[in-house]
C-alpha cells in the first residue's frame, strides 16, 4: 500500500515543479522567476524524502539539508539582486 | 510495520503531494505576483512538512529511532519560508511589479 | 580580554551546540569539542549583525503560541487550497497594519507569523516600526483581517514581550 502511495506522491510533486518551470519560464517578472525557483527547491527537498524512503535509506537526508540551506541563500540573494543591484553592499 | 503507521504515512504522504501540487497550481494561475506568493509560502511548506512527518513515522517504525535531519530540514524551511516570501515581496515592491485590477490598497513607494 | 572568552549570547549558543550535535550522527567526544567551539565562534563573529541584545521575553509562553500558530497553519491551508482550486476569483488587498509591539524581535516573530498562515503575507514594515504593510489573498474588509491578527497573535506576543 506504502509502495502505491509512494508512486503517486511522486507523480504529484513531479507535476508540481512541472508547473514551477511553467511559471519559471513564462515569466512575466523577475521576482515571478525567482519564486518559481524558490519552490522549485522546496520540491527537490520533497522528491528527495521521497526517494529516500522508496529506497529505505536515510543517506539522501544530508543533502536535503544542504538544498535547503543553498536554496534559502540563493532566493535570498537574487532577491537582494532585484532589490538593491548588488548582493554585498 | 504496525497498520496504523501504514495508513498514518499513506494519509500524510497523500496529503503532501495533494499541497504540494496545490501549491504549484496557485503559483501557476493566479494572476498576479503578489497573490502567487501565498501558493508557495504555504501549501508548499505545509506539503514537505507532511512528507517530512510520514518520512519520519516510516523510519521510526522501522528502526525505532527517531530521525532528526528530517525535523532540522522541517524546522529550517518553516523557519526560511516567511523571510524569502517577505523579501521577494519588497523586492517585488522595490520593482513595482503590477497588481491585479481588483486588489483594494496600495503597496508603498518607498 | 575577558571579553572574548564569554558567550555574548548564551541562548544561540546553547542552540547551536544541540544543533550540532543533531547534525553529527551521535554524541561523541569529537562532535562535543566542534560544538563548543561553533557555539563560542559563531557569537563572536556575527556579533556585529545584532543590533542590540535580545531583551528577556516569557519564554515559557512560546509552545502554546506555537501550537496555535501550527493549528492554525493546517486549517488555513486548506482554505488557501479551496480558493486556488475554485474559479471565483480571489479579492486580494493591501492592508496596513498598526502595530502595538516594539522590540524587533517581537515584530519579527510577528511578521513571520503572519507569512506562514495562510492568507496572508507580510509585505514590509516601515521605517519608523509603526505600521506593518499586510498582503490578503482573498479579504473583503481590511478590518477584519486586522481584528483576526491582533486577537489572534499579536495579543498573545504583547504579553510575552511585557
Amino acid at each position: 500500500m506504502i509502495t502505491i502511495a509512494l508512486y503517486l506522491t511522486i507523480g504529484m510533486v513531479t507535476l508540481a515543479a512541472v508547473l514551477n518551470v511553467y511559471r519559471l519560464i513564462k515569466g512575466p517578472d523577475a521576482p515571478d522567476r525567482v519564486l518559481a525557483l524558490d519552490t522549485l527547491y522546496i520540491n527537490a527537498i520533497a522528491l528527495i524524502i521521497l526517494l529516500c524512503i522508496t529506497l529505505g535509506t536515510r543517506m539522501y537526508l544530508e543533502s536535503a539539508l544542504l538544498i535547503a540551506v543553498m536554496g534559502f541563500v540563493g532566493t535570498v540573494a537574487m532577491a537582494k539582486y532585484l532589490k538593491r543591484g548588488s548582493v554585498i553592499e | 510495520m504496525s497498520q496504523f503507521a501504514e495508513y498514518a504515512i499513506c494519509l500524510l504522504l497523500l496529503t503532501g503531494g495533494a499541497f504540494t501540487l496545490i501549491g504549484a497550481i496557485g503559483l501557476a494561475r493566479l494572476p498576479d505576483f503578489y497573490t502567487r506568493l501565498h501558493g508557495p509560502t504555504k501549501a508548499t511548506t505545509v506539503g514537505v512538512g507532511a512528507i517530512m512527518l510520514s518520512s519520519v513515522i516510516y523510519f521510526s517504525s522501522r528502526d525505532g529511532s527517531i530521525g532528526i535531519s528530517e525535523i532540522l530540514v522541517t524546522v529550517f524551511l518553516f523557519m526560511t519560508a516567511p523571510v524569502s516570501a517577505n523579501i521577494l515581496a519588497k523586492a517585488a515592491m522595490h520593482m513595482g511589479v503590477r497588481t491585479v485590477e481588483n486588489t483594494q490598497g496600495k503597496p508603498w513607494d518607498q | 580580554m575577558f571579553d572574548r572568552l564569554s558567550f555574548p549570547q548564551p541562548w544561540l549558543s546553547l542552540i547551536l551546540f544541540v544543533i550540532w550535535q543533531f547534525l553529527s550522527d551521535g554524541v561523541s567526544g569529537a562532535s562535543v569539542v566542534l560544538g563548543l567551539i561553533l557555539a563560542w565562534s559563531i557569537p563572536q563573529m556575527t556579533q556585529a549583525f545584532w543590533p542590540e541584545r535580545p531583551t528577556f521575553f516569557k519564554s515559557w509562553r512560546m509552545p502554546a503560541y506555537l501550537m496555535r500558530v501550527i493549528f492554525d497553519i493546517v486549517v488555513a491551508s486548506f482554505q488557501v487550497a479551496k480558493l486556488i482550486l475554485s474559479p471565483r476569483k480571489p479579492r486580494p488587498m493591501f492592508v496596513a497594519y498598526p502595530l502595538e509591539l516594539e522590540q524587533p524581535l517581537a515584530i519579527t516573530i510577528l511578521a513571520s507569523t503572519i507569512s506562514l498562515t495562510p492568507g496572508t503575507v507580510s509585505v514590509d514594515v516601515s521605517d519608523d516600526n509603526k505600521i506593518l504593510l499586510v498582503h490578503a489573498l482573498d479579504a473583503e474588509n481590511g478590518d477584519d483581517v486586522i481584528d483576526a491578527i491582533r486577537t489572534r497573535y499579536e495579543k498573545p506576543l504583547l504579553e510575552m514581550f511585557e
